[in-house]
């Protein structure tokens, strides 16, 4: 049972008692238990270390946490280890005896568990050199190594809910609201609408009661921030949640997690459950007279509830159909009453703009866009992972500097920002600052923080066909121009990229987009051409490729391409044969290639993936 | 009460009122489909945009729904509106290519045919307006029938496509529907409601006096229980009290 | 009237407004949504039966048909895209013989797809109950199959 803090003096006392209770020196084991490293195997890898330190007797005296997502994803998994603060990646279960006996007892570093920078051949011992962290700056992520989501100490520790009591005792809720409209805190969920500016329409709408919700219906495909931040440190959105709450009149919250994300409802009802044992949730917060309850609810698998009016009627235990929003949420939103929602990126910055001040988050960042962002940095990039990154940065420093340029040396095309919503950006714009307006500006958006890397090896039509079956899938289906207009679209390139296109199917598509903008009921079908029309204007010539040669560059649109055996390279294994779900291929005796028919050949891919000499192209 | 401006037109209006109510009221025409003014507005078929500007920027907005406010300019026809209504009536005409409501609906915008290839034109009559659900809900209180599935699959339909326990047959949807996707068929003393996914049949009442069938059990029953009447008040018709 | 059904409905004190954790919970315990609880939802809430059924078949997280014994999920997510995760799913149709959202005439798996998992630098990613499998190519299928 957690002490329940009365005062704003007992959150000091009670942060000042935990970090004198833990031993400066004393080793110290992270592992990241984010779900990129659950999926590589921190589970057992967590497991192993207890094992190795109670057989070598150390149970007392080497700690052991699993902490959420570090970011660096393709290493995982991730082991820290104090004192030295030494970074090993891609640790397996093996590598426990040797950790513990050179690493934890004898403090020496392993040398090939270190980082290696594949361009230099560079080794890294601390997490702050390693090139992929070098250049980011991790104000709210990084906190993410220091947490054990499921103990509100290592929050408190940092400063945690400091910045709460700060506000409950030192500042009125108009003091708060100017102090993050002065930060200029923008929404990272996607709209990038300024946080004070809306704080402040609901605080002064009429109507009670008034609500707050934490949005982490993250659905963008290939984006997992708001989920690793909630995972790993629910409290920094919990904390931001109760700042907006006290500074807008509200007593009542929703944290909105996607169903696909169970781990971090769980870390979330932990957090809610040890932040009420402790008093900062619930009657009377820190003996300040403020209540506020907290809900936690679950998506039920719908993208389009990631909108904040179908968010809203999935609250109501309505289908998460949207609505116009000439009245906005902030005056008419749950049941009617005045409400706002924020991204839960959005509120865990509020804490840090609380406790260093709106001067401080106004150095970071652009003109426009201020403070940091946390990018999904996903695709055909080299390190893959989440990275946090000062608004301004160029897209070409995120890849290359931190992301450590393209996997398998080949050739970069594109990087789509913005998920659905968003669009390409050619490498012509790699210089373009990460920054709301900008990318805008070049027909994309900053959405909820997508980089999806594309290579030689992607066709833009697939990617913009991929696109459109994405959001046909997820359109409510409640208005005319986004059910039909995107069906249309799709059926189009679905066309298209079978070599059925014709010369008129652009114009129809532009024509289309049109009216997807100016008429769709929601930002789902506003949007929704953004991946067209931004392929089509960076890359039309793949387009006229696909329409008019029938061909497709990139070597992608199964009907347009063929699968063919090089018959230098083929040594006649019989691996791709075998392998074959039409048996098109023929064996043809030892040392000799194989023969493929193509009248059989389905396309699959199979032939290739399976053949170890690269025997196998595709045209 | 405030004054805005329909191409060209200075109307007044009051502040809790739509553009297209204000529009209505003074014989300017803007397309629907969607739309009754006994329901709540509903947003879903786009045909009613207009084009709107305040301060310089303009936009274009579902007039069914725009709260009127001081200044603001409308304009039902511009070029930009004009496209974007065509661009809806051919998406509708794609899925409706043979519904007469709609063929006649898209002739009148100048839209004979879609522009898609015919291979993918489809042939139903639903619209997905909402109108019969949110008249059942609304109006009759029933909410037998709803809008289910989503996006592309979508249709209106009673629970698990089995006729609705909550259905009292009075027609109220076959009534509101604008393009005929839902019947009501009177005969032989059976109704039968239907739309080409799912249909309820009722026993009709037979008068005692003239021996006409005349509204189904199931309705006046309901009716009857909801205002308290006697069991034998429905047994004489209207016409025969 | 099932015990368990009305005591979800009670954990959530009947809200109105939590009808979708209810039936949450609902699909949990049955693994999938069942014509009778439903009816219960409606009757013991006051939710007219045709609004339980529009969120019932609304939201992808129901599902209305039994389940199989094994839920295979593919990740259909962007990153996982632009590495080839179509091939991966196509292969696995063919291979169990039913479409996405299908379950397998001996109810042994069920095919779902999903618009990303998290863990991109896996992909593509294919998740068999709590298992996750990344770097997946099609011609790793039916290896892959065979464990379960």
């Amino acid at each position: 049972m957690l002490q329940k803090l009365k005062s704003k003096r007992d959150v000091e006392n009670l942060r000042k008692k935990i970090v004198a209770k833990r031993e400066e020196g004393k080793p110290l084991v992270t592992v990241c238990n984010g779900t990129g490293c659950h999926a590589s195997g921190s589970v057992a890898v967590i497991e192993a270390f207890r094992q190795e330190i109670g057989r070598q007797e150390l149970a007392d005296k080497v700690a052991i946490k699993a902490t959420g997502c570090h970011g660096f994803c393709e290493r995982g998994p991730i082991v820290v280890i104090q004192p030295g603060d030494i970074f090993y990646q891609q640790v397996k279960v093996d590598d426990m005896p040797q950790i513990v006996a050179e690493t934890i007892i004898q403090g020496n570093v392993i040398d090939r568990l270190l980082y290696v920078d594949p361009a230099t051949g560079k080794k890294y011992v601390h997490p702050s050199e390693v090139p992929f962290y070098r250049s980011q700056r991790r104000i709210v992520f990084g906190n993410n190594g220091e947490i054990a989501p499921d103990n509100i100490e290592d929050y408190i520790a940092l400063g945690g809910y400091s910045a709460l009591a700060k506000v409950l005792f030192d500042k009125s809720p108009e003091q708060v609201i100017e102090e993050v409209k002065k930060s200029g805190l923008r929404g990272r969920g996607g709209g990038g609408f300024p946080a004070g500016r809306k704080w402040e329409s609901c605080r002064n709408a009429p109507g009670e009661p008034k609500y707050v919700i934490a949005n982490c219906d993250e659905g963008d495909p290939g984006v997992y921030a708001n989920r690793s931040l909630l995972e790993g440190n629910p409290h920094s959105v919990l904390e931001g949640l109760l700042i907006a709450a006290y500074a807008i009149g509200s007593h009542e919250g929703y944290i909105y997690v996607r169903n696909e994300y169970p781990l971090a409802v769980e870390n979330a009802t932990i957090a809610i459950k040890q932040a009420e044992e402790s008093g900062f949730l619930g009657k009377n917060i820190l003996g300040s007279g403020f209540d506020f309850i907290v809900h936690i609810n679950r998506g039920g698998g719908a993208f389009v509830c990631g909108e904040s009016t179908a968010l809203m009627a999935s609250l109501e235990g309505r289908v998460g159909e949207p609505r116009a929003k000439y009245v906005h949420t902030a005056e008419k939103g749950l049941w009617d009453k005045p409400s706002n929602l924020n991204n839960v990126e959005t509120l865990a910055n509020v804490p840090l703009i609380i406790n260093k001040g709106a001067d401080w988050f106004t150095a970071i960042g652009t003109e426009g866009s201020k403070g940091t962002k946390i990018f999904s940095l996903v695709g055909k990039v080299n390190n893959t992972g989440l990275v946090e990154v000062p608004m301004g940065m160029t897209l070409r420093e995120v890849i290359y500097d931190i992301g450590g340029g393209i996997k398998e040396g080949k050739r970069f095309k594109g990087v789509q920002t913005g998920g659905p919503s968003g669009g390409v950006i050619p490498e012509s714009m790699l210089d373009m600052p990460v920054d709301f307006d900008e990318l805008t500006k070049a027909g994309s958006m900053m959405g909820s923080g997508g980089m999806i890397v594309m290579d030689e090896d992607t066709c833009m039509v697939d990617t913009a066909r991929y696109f459109l079956t994405f959001l046909e899938e997820e359109s409510c289906g409640k208005c005319v121009p986004c059910r039909e207009g995107i069906k249309r679209m799709r059926q189009i390139l679905d066309d298209i990229t079978e070599g059925k296109g014709e010369e008129s199917d652009i114009e129809l598509l532009e024509r289309i987009s049109a009216t997807l903008k100016d008429t769709s009921l929601c930002a789902l079908g506003a949007t929704a051409a953004n991946p067209v029309l931004t392929t089509l204007h960076y890359f039309r010539d793949e387009y006229e490729a696909h329409i008019k040669d029938k061909r497709c560059p990139a070597g992608v649109c199964k009907a347009l391409i063929q699968y063919y055996i090089i018959d230098e390279k083929c040594v006649g294994c019989r691996l791709c044969e075998k392998a074959c779900p039409v048996e098109a291929i023929t064996f043809m005796g030892k040392k000799k290639p194989v023969v493929l028919d193509q009248s059989k050949c389905i396309k699959c891919g199979i032939c290739k993936d399976v053949c170890n000499l690269g025997a196998v192209g595709v045209k | 009460m405030v004054t805005i401006n329909i191409d060209g037109q200075k109307l007044e209006a009051k502040e809790e009122q739509t553009i297209l109510e204000v529009a209505r009221e003074n014989g300017i025409y803007i397309p629907t489909l969607c739309y009754n003014e006994n329901l709540a507005p509903y947003g879903a078929c786009r045909l009613c945009s207009v084009e709107i500007s305040k301060g310089g920027r303009s936009r274009i907005v579902a007039s069914c729904l725009y709260p009127v406010e001081e200044g603001l300019e409308v304009k039902t026809n511009s070029p930009r509106v004009v496209s974007n209504r065509r661009m809806i009536m051919e998406l509708l005409l794609a899925r409706c290519s043979q519904n007469e409501v709609i063929k006649r609906l898209a002739s009148e915008m100048g839209v004979e045919q879609p522009p898609f290839r015919p291979e993918y034109w489809e042939d139903e009559d639903c619209i997905l307006c909402g109108l019969c659900v949110r008249t059942c809900e609304e109006i009759v209180g029933r909410s037998a029938i709803s809008l289910v599935n989503r996006g592309v699959n979508r249709e209106v339909a009673p629970p698990f496509l089995e006729p609705s326990a909550d259905c009292i047959g009075c027609g109220a949807c076959a009534y509101v529907c604008p393009t005929g996707a839902i019947k009501m068929d009177d005969k032989d003393g059976t109704r039968v409601v239907y739309a080409s996914n799912w249909k309820k049949e009722f026993k009709l009442k037979k008068c005692k006096v003239c021996g006409n069938y005349w509204a189904p059990e199931e309705q006046l029953e309901y009716i009857r229980k909801k205002l308290n009447l006697p069991a034998d008040f429905f047994d004489v018709c209207p016409n025969c009290k | 009237m099932h015990k368990k059904v009305a005591a979800i409905i009670n954990k959530y004190d009947a809200d109105k407004g939590q009808l979708i954790s209810i039936l949450q919970d609902i699909q949990a315990e049955f693994h999938y949504l069942r014509k009778k609880d439903l009816t219960q939802v409606s009757d013991t809430m006051g939710v007219p039966l045709s609004q339980v059924y529009s969120v019932a078949t609304f939201f992808k997280a129901f599902t209305l048909k039994p389940r199989g014994k094994h839920l295979v999920n593919v990740c259909l997510g962007t990153a996982c895209h632009v590495r080839g995760a179509s091939k991966v799913l196509e292969q696995i149709e063919r291979s169990l013989k039913v479409s996405r959202g299908e379950t397998t005439s001996d109810l042994k798996f069920t095919l779902e797809t999903v618009n990303c998992m998290g863990c991109c630098a896996l992909g593509p990613v294919v998740k068999i109950d709590d298992e996750y499998f990344g770097e997946m190519n099609a011609g790793k299928v039916d290896s892959l199959l065979a464990q379960y």
